[in-house]
């Protein structure tokens, strides 16, 4: 699908019609065409799938879908540390994991009814044992969250909620660069920028690809 | 690669895309959905020159939160670009202050740009005092932030997190255009992962053993620097109570762990009091 268009490197060749295609497609068409190609077995398994449903209900329930992915993360990683942490890592890490449950908990009560299942993980490419395999997973965790909420921000129709979001993706965009920081110093923003000095962003359709990786619970968004 | 002549090539392949686009706003939602990063990163402004066209000027809401941001730029730049030229900086910490300059500065050259995309006029770069004072003798309280290192980092910790509030406090005057919302959230994210970055270099250096990239508040002062003059840019960092959940109450956390994990707005007039009169005159 993704290989069709690109307006940067392929509008030599971009064909107007198949422009109009794209232009014209459903988001529900798109998200179908996405189920069958990947997610039409695990809909049927028991560990099942779950979608975030519609409107700003929707976009809290996405944020709850990965902030319980992050918290379960480093659940993980506080119960076994990785061989070789230091002491200011274990506080950080710590840290972080009490920030994400707390992020997750937030979500939960103030979804209450509304809130999707609670999701099953799959951390299986994950080495635990390891600083860098920890350390690169986070990092990807974080600025997949950053980019998601950056991304999602105007989908969201309540001022409130806006503002609920801002509050919570400045955090999470504080914990990509310390991590960060600890696989590189100084490396606190650079691959995740671009060349205005801009933080990138990207569609939940996108992050949920990206998210699904690390869930046994696939998570949809349908209305999106 | 030039984002803003993204516009003139899908132009190119098809001339009516305007006309197409502008009586259904839904279509324009749409296009997002398809493409590689690259289209993603690209697609806004591209957005952002066809709601332009397709609905006239932009609200000059929209264009006061764009000059507000870029005054606060200005500062950040400034102060970044001041410290640098003064060789405040140690070598061995470029690899933190360098990056940060840059952004700074692309954020100035960016909103700028969008402000004139957008149909407004770009505000000038106001009267800097970077000591504090408010006025060019730059004799203010932090009139060592240009020689001593120690000061510049605790000076540059105060202005991103204040940058950040900053740009929370706007997030709802932006509600739902998703090219100005958008990058205001992708540079909001990257003050914050300054702050962060400054944070946890003041902690390196030994500055603070306290300090941890995130604000820790306690129950009854936000400010987390242990320097009292900065209480008013950490006012309501305090805070606990989020959508109506008490979230040390209700599910059983710490102030230091509620507080680091939900960052406050701060309200445009709240900034530019602490601004205005001191570091812009």
């Amino acid at each position: 699908m993704k290989t069709d268009i690109n307006p940067i490197t392929g509008s030599a060749n971009m064909a107007r019609r198949s422009f109009l295609r794209y232009a014209g497609a459903s988001a529900a068409a798109v998200a179908v065409m996405g189920a069958a190609a990947s997610c039409k077995k695990e809909r049927v398994t028991v560990a099942g799938a779950t979608d975030i449903g519609s409107g700003d209900i929707g976009i809290l329930n996405y944020a709850y879908a990965l902030e319980q992915l992050e918290a379960a993360f480093y659940l993980q990683v506080a119960a076994t540390p990785y061989s070789g942490i230091t002491a200011i890592e274990t506080a950080y890490l710590t840290d972080i994991r009490d920030h994400e449950v707390l992020h997750r908990d937030f979500f939960k009560a103030a979804l209450g009814s509304k809130a999707i299942m609670a999701l099953t993980t799959d951390f299986s490419s994950i080495n635990f044992s390891s600083r860098a395999s920890v350390l690169g997973a986070a990092k990807l965790l974080e600025d997949t969250g950053v980019q998601a909420y950056d991304g999602a921000g105007y989908l969201i129709k309540d001022a409130t909620y806006l503002t609920l979001a801002g509050k919570i993706v400045s955090v999470e965009a504080r914990h990509a660069a310390l991590i960060s920081n600890l696989i590189s110093p100084g490396s606190f923003a650079s691959d995740q920028l671009d060349s205005n000095g801009l933080n990138k962003h990207a569609s939940i359709k996108d992050i949920l690809s990206a998210a699904n990786g690390f869930l046994k619970t696939k998570v949809t968004a349908n209305s999106f | 690669m030039n984002l803003f002549n993204i516009i003139d090539e899908i132009e190119e392949i098809d001339p009516e895309i305007h006309e197409r686009l502008s009586p259904r706003r839904a279509a324009i939602k749409n296009i997002t959905s398809f493409g590689s990063k690259v289209a993603m990163a690209a697609m806004p402004f591209a957005l952002g020159t066809l709601f332009k066209k397709a609905y006239g000027q932009t609200s000059s809401t929209v264009l006061d939160v764009l000059n507000y941001a870029l005054t606060l730029e200005y500062l950040e730049a400034e102060f970044y670009n001041q410290g640098t030229a003064k060789n405040v900086i140690p070598a061995a910490q470029r690899n933190y202050i360098a990056p940060i300059t840059r952004d700074e500065n692309a954020h100035v050259a960016f909103l700028k740009a969008v402000i004139g995309q957008l149909g407004g006029t770009a505000v000038a770069k106001p009267n800097i005092d970077l000591s504090g004072g408010g006025n060019a003798s730059g004799n203010g309280p932090y009139k060592t932030a240009l020689t001593d290192f120690p000061t510049f980092l605790l000076l540059a910790q105060v202005f991103e997190d204040t940058g950040v509030r900053a740009y929370k406090g706007q997030a709802g005057n932006l509600l739902g255009n998703q090219v100005v919302l958008t990058a205001a959230l992708d540079i909001h994210a990257v003050e914050a992962r300054h702050a962060s970055a400054i944070r946890q270099l003041r902690y390196d250096l030994g500055l603070s053993t306290t300090i941890r990239p995130y604000i820790q508040s306690t129950a009854s002062l936000g400010n987390d620097t242990g320097f009292a003059p900065v209480n008013g840019n950490y006012a309501g960092e305090e805070n606990v109570t989020q959508g109506g959940v008490n979230l040390v109450s209700a599910l059983n956390t710490s102030v230091r762990i509620a507080t680091g994990s939900f960052d406050e707005p701060l309200e445009k007039q709240a900034v530019l009091d602490l601004l205005v009169g001191s570091f812009i005159y």
